[in-house]
């Protein structure tokens, strides 16, 4: 009499569709081996914004009554697997429904997996997700995050891979081969069959210890109670000129904008088209970049006349948010160093980011 | 009322007060008047909108100064009195039938913000068919959703309940919005004897309008209404209930004060009780209705009938205390709605539903009888009311505790195949 539940962490709009796919036909696969299963999509998720963090889970219970618990949650319990749609998610997550940033690990079950879709090793991983109390183990599928978009089946087998992940890390929610019979009486079965096959044997397993990986720093919001209230739904305003430190946004971010400040022309565009006022005004008139806050649109990539001169960089390769002018103001040159050895990690600027 | 008489009557009522004869819209007007009410919102509908008419000419005549704001539809006419009560201004609105209907949304959120706004609603009936006539369930629409509801018998209790209602709704352990019902045509277009008071009695019995630190304003940063999940909406239920149960205090002692101030009011601020002392039947409805039947009670009782009325006046918060007490020892009551609510227990209206729980936990228990009478606008006369009375007493003597609902005064007969086919298990 149990339920387990995977969570398929996911980047909103993008990889709804991919999280969708997991999570059914994993309860699909459940019910060839008579167990009972159903989906939770969080629903203060919806409406999904581009590339905000989101969750849809696979509930699958051995009996009705434990199924039945689990589907009047929005966070089903028991936490099995987080499946990581994209590697940077692991940099902590932030519904626009929550409040704070919450670690990729917080709700995983003592002994439970972590799966990350990367090509990071555990240790570039580590640095980033919190210690927990236990030991869980992180399982590294290799490749990159799928994009797609709201009416699109990006078919490029990332969905099936990750089930033949998740049969493998799971023993024995749902078998390899339930999935592969599931897969079977689809279109394009053989090729399912195969690629549930390439995601159960390329997934890489890594025991983390109890007390290993970065710092926890999550505090959970203090939640009034009604006499704490304000009433009428009131609440005190961001001021004028501070940003809201309950909503961060940065979390939603797949790439950040980097900027050549040596080929500012102090336009002021970026400033202006801004949605989330994320750039500052420095002293000299260049617009150094509030990365707490941003949540990589592109629009000032877009926006700026000046080629190369805002790029966005792929935010696997940054560490920490902290703004990057106060480099540039210490030694131009270094800035430049430092500028082309993120580029050149990431491969180049993200092309055409931004552009539906 | 014509130019000339409202003339007279804002020059008489700067000095003392004086005696009127004006209709219930006008008798709201005047209260406005003298609340000094900063803005006023509108969309016309009948008969509400006669309240209209009566402020714009005392706004042009410079009888009263505030902002009058006639807006394309009820649902920005309520926005625009939701807002300007959120920016420190004292509000009014109103509406009839499916005017009110239209601007539910903005309704909803009126009280879900607090915001002390008052309403006129001039009971209509809702469409279709297009109807002028009264019927309660336009106001009662809103009676779940933080409304303070209550409704008028006269044109002077209009008056009087809308400088009670801004006292109340004001108050800060209330900040609710109240809506006064008001008859159409019995109330609404006909001209009653009315006392319109000066305005230092007014200023004495109804402070300024102070939003506090909930005022939306640049000097004071707040943001209203965001986007609440399931981490605080319940909480946010809980201060509008824990409001509405403050309500029955803030009800009785502006009541009490306000007895002191103009020197007549009612005893019980909840209900309007005629001939209860040694009652052994009762009847109860809400509004106009009550003046028929309190002749009808004197009928009967100089017929030897020991039979009294209850008008419940605040429907929201519902006198449950009051109907207890007063139904106590009673035998059969008969409870007349003119609203319905099709398909509710026993087929009754919503007063119905309402008094039958409030006696449930009663040791012993009247048989009570729903009707459903006047809708439309119908008229609900006297011979009415005695009818009713006898359907009462003829069930209680039988002892019927599971009454059916009686339609008064529909043509067509009571019994038949096509009505009662849940005859044996309603």
């Amino acid at each position: 009499m149990s339920a387990g539940a995977v969570d398929v962490t996911y980047r909103g709009v993008f990889q709804k569709n991919l999280a969708g796919v997991i999570t059914k036909e994993l309860v699909k696969a459940a019910r060839r081996e008579d167990k009972f299963g159903g989906t939770v999509a969080r629903y203060g998720d919806s409406p999904e914004r581009n590339g905000i963090p989101a969750k849809q889970f696979a509930v699958i219970a051995s009996d009705m009554a434990s199924l039945q618990v689990e589907m009047t949650k929005y966070e089903p319990d028991n936490v099995v697997v987080v499946a990581v749609m994209d590697d940077t998610l692991a940099k902590g997550i932030e519904s626009w429904a929550w409040y704070g940033v919450r670690p990729i690990n917080l709700n995983l079950a003592p002994g439970g997996t972590l799966l990350v879709i990367s090509r990071q090793d555990p240790a570039a991983l580590l640095k980033w997700i919190p210690r927990r109390p236990q030991p869980w183990t992180l399982a590294i599928l290799p490749g990159e995050p799928s994009f797609g978009g709201l009416w699109v089946y990006n078919d490029d087998g990332t969905d099936y891979r990750t089930m033949g992940a998740i049969a493998r890390v799971t023993d024995g929610l749902v078998s390899l081969e339930s999935l592969i019979a599931q897969a079977a009486g689809t279109r394009d079965g053989g090729k399912r069959e195969q690629q549930l096959r390439e995601g159960y044997e390329a997934v890489q397993l890594h025991q983390v210890a109890a007390g290993e990986g970065a710092e926890d720093t999550y505090v959970p919001v203090q939640m009034p109670d009604w006499t704490q209230m304000r009433e009428g739904l009131v609440v005190p305003a961001v001021e004028v000129g501070r940003t809201n430190e309950l909503f961060m946004k940065y979390t939603t971010r797949t790439a950040r904008p980097l900027i050549k400040f040596d080929a500012c022309v102090k336009c002021q565009i970026c400033y202006t088209v801004c949605p989330d006022e994320c750039f500052i005004p420095t002293p000299e008139g260049h617009y150094d970049v509030n990365y707490d806050h941003c949540c990589g649109c592109g629009i000032c990539a877009q926006s700026c006349p000046v080629s190369g001169c805002i790029e966005m960089v792929n935010e696997a390769v940054f560490d920490g948010n902290e703004p990057l002018h106060g480099v540039y103001e210490r030694d131009p040159a270094a800035y430049e160093e430092l500028r082309a050895e993120k580029l050149a990690k990431a491969g180049g600027p993200v092309p055409h980011y931004g552009i539906y | 009322m014509t130019t000339m008489e409202t003339r007279a009557a804002g020059t008489a009522a700067a000095a003392a007060g004086s005696e009127e004869i004006i209709t219930g819209c006008d008798a709201v007007a005047q209260a406005l008047r003298l609340a000094d009410v900063d803005v006023l919102a509108g969309y016309p509908i009948r008969p509400y909108d006669s309240v209209m008419t009566a402020v714009s000419k005392m706004i042009a005549n410079g009888q009263m100064d505030a902002e009058f704001i006639v807006a394309e539809s009820e649902h920005s006419q309520f926005e625009i009195g939701k807002h300007a009560s959120l920016v420190g201004a004292r509000a009014f609105i109103g509406s009839s039938g499916v005017g009110w209907m239209y601007g539910m949304e903005a309704l909803v959120v009126t009280s879900s913000l607090r915001l002390p706004v008052i309403a006129l609603v001039g009971n209509r009936a809702l469409d279709d068919p297009g109807a002028f006539g009264v019927e309660h369930n336009d106001a009662l629409m809103v009676r779940d959703t933080g409304w303070l509801l209550y409704w008028v018998e006269s044109a002077q209790e209009a008056l009087d309940t809308t400088l009670l209602a801004y006292r109340v709704a004001e108050d800060k352990r209330v900040m609710l919005p109240c809506a006064l019902s008001m008859d159409g045509a019995f109330l609404t277009h006909s001209q009653h004897i009315v006392q319109v008071p000066g305005p230092a009695p007014v200023a004495e019995f109804l402070p300024p309008y102070d939003l506090g630190d909930r005022r939306f304003h640049p000097d004071n940063p707040v943001s209203i209404a965001p986007q609440f999940n399931e981490d605080w909406v319940m909480e946010a239920r809980r201060q509008a209930d824990a409001a509405m149960r403050r309500a029955r205090g803030v009800i009785a002692e502006a009541t009490a004060d306000f007895r002191r101030v103009f020197g007549r009011g009612p005893d019980d601020p909840f209900v309007d009780t005629y001939r209860m002392e040694d009652a052994e039947y009762a009847l109860i409805g809400m509004g106009t209705v009550g003046l028929v039947g309190k002749v009808a009670v004197d009928r009967m009782r100089a017929a030897g009938r020991r039979v009294g009325f209850v008008r419940v006046k605040w429907f929201r918060p519902f006198p449950r205390p009051e109907l207890r007490a007063l139904l106590r020892g009673v035998k059969g009551v008969g409870i007349v709605d003119r609203d319905y609510s099709f398909g509710s227990n026993a087929h009754g209206g919503v007063l119905y539903t309402e008094v039958a729980a409030a006696l449930y936990p009663e040791p012993t228990r009247p048989v009570i009888v729903p009707f459903i009478a006047g809708l439309g606008g119908r008229e609900v006369s006297v011979e009415n009311i005695e009818e009713m009375t006898d359907i009462t007493e003829e069930l209680t003597a039988r002892g019927e505790l599971d009454a059916s609902c009686q339609w008064i005064g529909v043509r067509g007969p009571a019994s038949d195949p096509r009505y009662d086919v849940e005859r044996g298990a309603r």
